[in-house]
């Protein structure tokens, strides 16, 4: 258990943001993480007076508050229909409703955890991380920063033509994935994230080869997708699975979310 | 530090230290039947609502409670008495250590769904692991109830 | 069925659990709820090393911190070796333990006792005591422990109470052979032979309220013990021993409690508090968390049980050799006797085998000891030899189904793998019969393409249990009439969720001819119930039953005597005026011990979905149908099937223990160690094809254990109808199905 010496429930973004410069203070979201530790917290920073909590979708873009429950995300209509159904998909397995009325995504964009469904999700998106201090930053960018004491505020997702999939693998329906796979046809080309390999979430984008086969052809596209993707996933060995087991699902995900694409869309997958 | 809340409508005040869960604050104010069964917030057995909606309280801050609504299975006895005689009525109850996070978050979804349906129940529920019964006697005593529930609707419509 | 429901009112009927109405609405019944708030809080510092010695250790700076009242080391604590196993004694389980121990023989193992006024002193406490280690080289793994030079157990004044071939010189913790029929010949004779050896993991019972005791020192100046345990009676003995105090300064009180399954058959928590009261006199708890309840506490005994099974040209098994390596753990609890039940309630499930023979050792390895988990061996040599037996099937090209029918045992036949006991209640045949229907075996047998790399398959297991342990176990029952005519009954068999106080009610209810609302039950303080050996081995319904129902026909033959000396009085009359010049006692103790242990039995059937490219199982329906006798409450009798089905679902798919090179636990929350969520959970089918149990009350035998043990074998055999792929180690994973055997 941790130990905080002092809890406070910030004012203004400010003093939050100049709280969290200390070494010991740490911000606190949903807390689902955080108190698994063993350490001790000088002062705890809660967010929730000064970071929003809900989804607001205007004609370009959705604006995700950055302590907006994940349940929030997973019930949201506007971001069930933009998406297909794969924000629902991509939540529904995290531990259980309790735990996701909690749980934030400005939390689990923060930790970038392995594990992270959400970020899997998200990445597979046109998304933006908007911090206190230096304004709006694309979502790949941030991730693949080191953690910084800048501030989340909200998570931007811009709306464009997107057809997308999320299907995971789990050894029991409320486990970590043993591997995730967010696949996105948009604007800037086909885009697949695979998360859980077990490390942090990577992007790979459809090689010239993929993208010139027509979509009318969908075993191929998806033969020769999921392929590309079985060539440049780089996946890890934990308790969960092997690497080569997680090579192999890399493959057979993509191939599933391309072909669930290409046929519009199951709402409800595996 | 000074906290205030309510408990099932009750306006409590106390001193807390800071990194107090909210499962042992509620504990320490009488409302027992809120248990603790794991450390990493996988079990459901601490479920209360806050504000109305289900958490755990085992991952909750007492503290960030302030000025909140908390319920516990003390605050809805009547509602967990009409419930509960359905489980009983399937011998669902067993051991019991999990009912009464298992019945607050039963509750909380009769709440927020209307006409659930098997797989909405069972995702619902997904959070509250039990040990004794294998689930299907407590998704029995949910339909009946239910079905139990409708008949009574329907009843006074009439 | 049989003599069943014959003018029964309160017997054979879905009453409510007595304490449902407590339950549901959360009233505060389980041991942390009742204990005083004044408790000091007690909490172990633990071993990091899998294998060391303490070589200094200094408790100075943590003796200060506020609010400390007592830290303990292996310097403070009586060296009296005894072990936590919850047996009658002499217990077959080595006494390999003290309290604490200079040698520490897992990762977890108890180092030193902090308590003090909360938590946080107490935490702040286990981090100022300075520890230095000789760390030693471990023996982690248990195909390497025997005759080892390692030792985990070196200690001269360790002793095995019973001969059960155990030797810590040679890491042994038990090992013998049995048999009967000349099993080479036979063997020799048989026309096909299948043989595999099969791994199953030590699973955690994980019931949801983890291990917990608080101790006081009541006005008598005796230890009160209030646990959370299967085994009152033998927390006081094992407590005598080793704090070193007379049993009678000693009184253990059960309340409510959360789930036990066999993992509250042996002490784990008890002595910590315990000790801490006897050293202050003052009121102690300690509540384990899940992480210690996952590291620390008394999982299912990791086996390896290699099976060989032959049959004659016409498929008549005549022929099943057996060899069971058991890894007891750091410490030996259960180890002898868990290992004997792999063959003696698996073997005889086939009635018509002319010889078999049993070899077995459990050896010592510096691992978290095991301890009873449901089923008890029972289910790990029944996934070895119903997989046997289904591989037999393929290799004769014989539907599983059929195998079993002219193979199963019958009522009448002796069973020499079972203390050569005469199957005298066994309804297999019938189970079967409708197993085989619920499941529309035929039509789905073995496996069907449903296209997207799916398919579906069905298979199945049998199995047995006991009921009880014969000549060992005792039971007793103490029934009184009070005035008005209403009655108290005293147990003291532990009700730990699964409704033994509303069946043993139940019956005292039938016999003595009144609602079971007349039937008062109290649980079990051991200065008050009659004595009983606890709730385990499947013993309650069969043992306890039969001593209430023995203890109501003596009261009742008591209340006519008292009715022939004051005639014309009613029942309620009796128990108004016997409270006035009276001296016929209208209360009555009985008590039980059974010669033979009835085996309930069981037919299990899985239909699963594999999805073959990412290995994906799901168990679409798992039918169970059982003869467990006569069942006493039947909604109570289905609930325990369904919650041990799911359990070995569990236990068959996901259940998994992993250690690392240092011997650390993997899954050491709930968030590592994942069992069933009821999104895991399919359609669960169960019906009852009842037997009539001459020995046992109204005809029953026992449901608690046998019902964990059909789902792995019976997943294992759907699987590999589905994939053509064998599977001999559980749990059997997604990974496996698609890379693996």
């Amino acid at each position: 258990m941790i130990t905080i010496k002092k809890y406070l429930k910030a004012e203004s973004l400010e003093q939050a943001y100049e709280l969290n410069q200390k070494k010991n203070n740490r911000i606190i979201a949903g807390m689902l993480w955080v108190k698994m530790g063993s350490n001790t917290i000088q002062t705890a920073i809660d967010l929730s007076d000064v970071v929003s909590a809900s989804v607001s979708e205007h004609p370009d873009a959705f604006i995700i508050g950055a302590m907006t429950s994940l349940r929030t995300l997973e019930t949201h209509k506007g971001l069930h229909e933009y998406t297909q159904g794969a924000m629902k998909e991509s939540l529904r397995h995290i531990v259980g409703v309790q735990f996701r009325n909690m749980a934030t995504v400005g939390g689990s964009i923060h930790g970038r955890y392995g594990f992270s469904d959400v970020l899997t999700m998200f990445l597979a998106m046109d998304s933006y991380v908007e911090l206190y201090k230096e304004g709006i930053i694309p979502l790949e960018e941030y991730a693949n920063r080191k953690r910084s004491k800048d501030i989340i505020i909200n998570i931007i997702v811009k709306k464009e033509d997107l057809r997308m999939a999320y299907l995971s693998q789990r050894n029991t329906q409320t486990d970590f994935p043993t591997l995730a796979c967010a696949v996105s046809f948009g604007k800037k080309g086909k885009r697949v994230v695979i998360g859980a390999r077990p490390q942090k979430a990577m992007i790979i984008e459809a090689e010239e080869s993929a993208l010139e086969i027509p979509e009318s052809q969908k075993d191929k596209l998806a033969d020769v997708l999921s392929g590309q993707v079985e060539a440049q996933v780089i996946t890890g060995s934990n308790m969960r699975a092997s690497a080569e087991y997680r090579r192999h699902l890399a493959r057979v995900l993509t191939r599933r979310a391309c072909l669930q694409i290409l046929e519009g869309g199951a709402e409800k997958s595996c | 530090m000074l906290v205030k809340m309510w408990i099932n409508g009750e306006a409590i005040r106390d001193h807390i230290d800071p990194d107090m869960l909210l499962l042992d604050f509620v504990r320490r104010h009488g409302c027992a039947s809120v248990k603790r069964g794991c450390e990493t917030s996988n079990c459901g057995l601490c479920t209360v609502m806050l504000e109305g909606k289900p958490i755990l309280s085992c991952s909750m801050l007492a503290a960030r409670a302030e000025g909140m609504h908390v319920m516990t299975l003390e605050g809805i006895q009547e509602e967990a008495r009409e419930f509960g005689s359905f489980m009983a009525g399937q011998g669902a109850d067993q051991c019991g250590f999990c009912n009464p996070g298992f019945i607050m978050n039963v509750l909380a979804m009769i709440r927020e769904l209307t006409d659930p349906t098997e797989e909405e129940i069972k995702e619902y529920l997904e959070g509250n692991l039990c040990r004794c019964s294998g689930f299907v006697s407590q998704l029995r005593s949910i339909m009946e109830y239910l079905k139990y529930k409708k008949g009574e609707q329907d009843g006074s419509g009439k | 069925m049989d003599r069943v429901n014959e003018n029964l009112n309160t017997v054979n009927q879905p009453i409510y659990k007595k304490d449902a109405m407590a339950l549901v609405t959360g009233q505060p019944v389980y041991t942390d709820d009742i204990a005083p708030s004044e408790c000091l809080i007690v909490k172990v510092l633990r071993s990091p090393h899998a294998h060391a010695l303490i070589h200094t250790i200094s408790t100075e700076a943590a003796k200060k911190v506020p609010g400390i009242a007592c830290i303990l080391t292996y310097e403070d604590v009586p060296h009296k070796r005894f072990t936590m196993a919850g047996q009658t004694y002499p217990e077959p389980s080595p006494y390999d333990r003290y309290i604490l121990d200079r040698r520490l023989r897992f990762v977890g193992d108890a180092v030193a006792i902090v308590a003090g006024k909360n938590e946080k002193a107490v935490d702040k406490a286990l981090k100022k005591i300075k520890v230095t280690y000789e760390v030693l080289e471990p023996v982690l793994d248990f195909h390497k422990s025997k005759d080892n030079p390692i030792l985990v157990h070196p200690e001269e004044d360790w002793v095995a109470l019973c001969d059960v071939g155990a030797d810590n010189k040679r890491n042994l913790c038990c090992q013998g052979t049995e048999g009967s029929g000349d099993l080479d010949a036979v063997m020799a004779e048989c026309e096909y032979v299948v043989e595999g050896t099969y791994h199953t993991k030590a699973c955690q019972q994980a019931m949801m309220e983890t291990f917990r005791t608080y101790t006081e020192m009541d006005a008598y100046g005796r230890l009160k013990v209030t646990s959370s345990t299967q085994i009152p009676f033998h927390v006081r003995r094992i407590l005598s021993t080793a704090l070193d105090i007379p049993k009678s300064r000693i009184r253990v009180c059960k309340p409510r409690i959360g789930g036990g399954f066999g993992a509250k058959q042996s002490v784990v928590t008890e002595v910590f508090p315990a000790i801490v009261t006897l050293k202050t006199g003052k009121p102690a708890k300690m509540i384990y968390t899940r992480y210690e309840s996952q590291i620390c506490s008394s999982p299912r005994h990791e086996m390896e049980v290699t099976v060989r099974v032959g049959a004659d040209k016409n498929g008549i098994i005549q022929a099943i050799d057996m060899y069971t390596l058991s890894n007891a753990g750091a410490y030996g609890e259960h180890a002898p006797t868990t290992i004997t039940l792999t063959s003696c309630k698996s073997i005889p499930l086939y009635g018509k085998a002319r010889a078999y023979r049993f070899t077995y050792e459990a050896v010592y390895t510096n691992t978290m000891g095991a301890g009873a988990y449901r089923g008890y061996g029972a289910t790990q040599g029944i996934f070895a030899v119903e997989s046997a037996v289904n591989e037999l099937a393929v290799k004769m090209n014989m539907d599983p189904v059929r195998l079993r029918e002219i193979n199963m045992v019958q009522e009448g036949q002796v069973m020499p793998a079972y203390y050569g006991e005469i199957c005298g209640s066994c309804a297999l045949d019938r189970c079967m019969a409708k197993a085989r229907e619920m499941m529309d075996w035929d039509a789905k047998y073995p496996a069907r393409d449903m296209g997207n790399g799916k398919v579906r398959a069905v298979g199945v297991a049998m199995a047995m249990q006991g009921s009880s342990i014969s000549n060992v176990d005792v039971a007793s029952a103490t029934i009184k009439l009070n005035d008005n005519g209403f009655y108290s009954l005293s147990i003291g068999a532990s009700d730990m969720g699964t409704g033994c106080d509303t069946i043993l009610a139940q019956m005292a209810a039938e016999e003595l001819r009144c609602p079971v609302e007349e039937i008062a039950v109290h649980g079990v303080d051991t200065d008050i119930s009659p004595y009983d050996s606890g709730s385990y081995a499947s013993s309650t319904t069969y043992l306890t039953g039969r001593a209430v129902v023995k203890a109501c026909r003596e009261l009742k033959e008591k209340i006519d005597q008292y009715s022939r000396e004051h005639p014309g009085l009613t029942l309620k009359e009796i128990g108004n005026e016997c409270m006035c010049n009276n001296n016929i006692a209208l209360e009555v103790t009985a008590t039980n011990s059974s010669p033979v242990s009835p085996p309930p039995f069981m037919v299990g059937m899985a239909e699963v979905e594999v999805d073959t490219e990412t290995g994906s199982v799901e168990v679409l329906d798992f039918v169970g149908v059982v003869d467990c006798g006569t069942p006493i409450n039947p909604n109570l009798a289905r609930v325990q099937a369904e919650g041990g089905i799911v359990q070995g679902i569990g236990m068959a798919l996901y259940e998994n223990i992993q250690f690392n090179g240092k011997g650390q636990m993997l899954n050491n929350s709930f968030m590592q160690y994942k069992i069933p969520s009821r999104q895991d959970i399919g359609k669960i089918r169960v019906e009852f094809e009842s037997s009539y149990e001459p020995q046992g009350p109204f005809g029953a035998k026992s449901i608690g254990e046998i019902v964990i043990n059909t789902s792995s074998p019976a997943i294992a055999h759907a699987i590999y109808n589905a994939t053509g792929k064998r599977f001999h180690e559980l749990p059997i994973t997604p990974e496996k199905i698609v890379m693996g055997e």
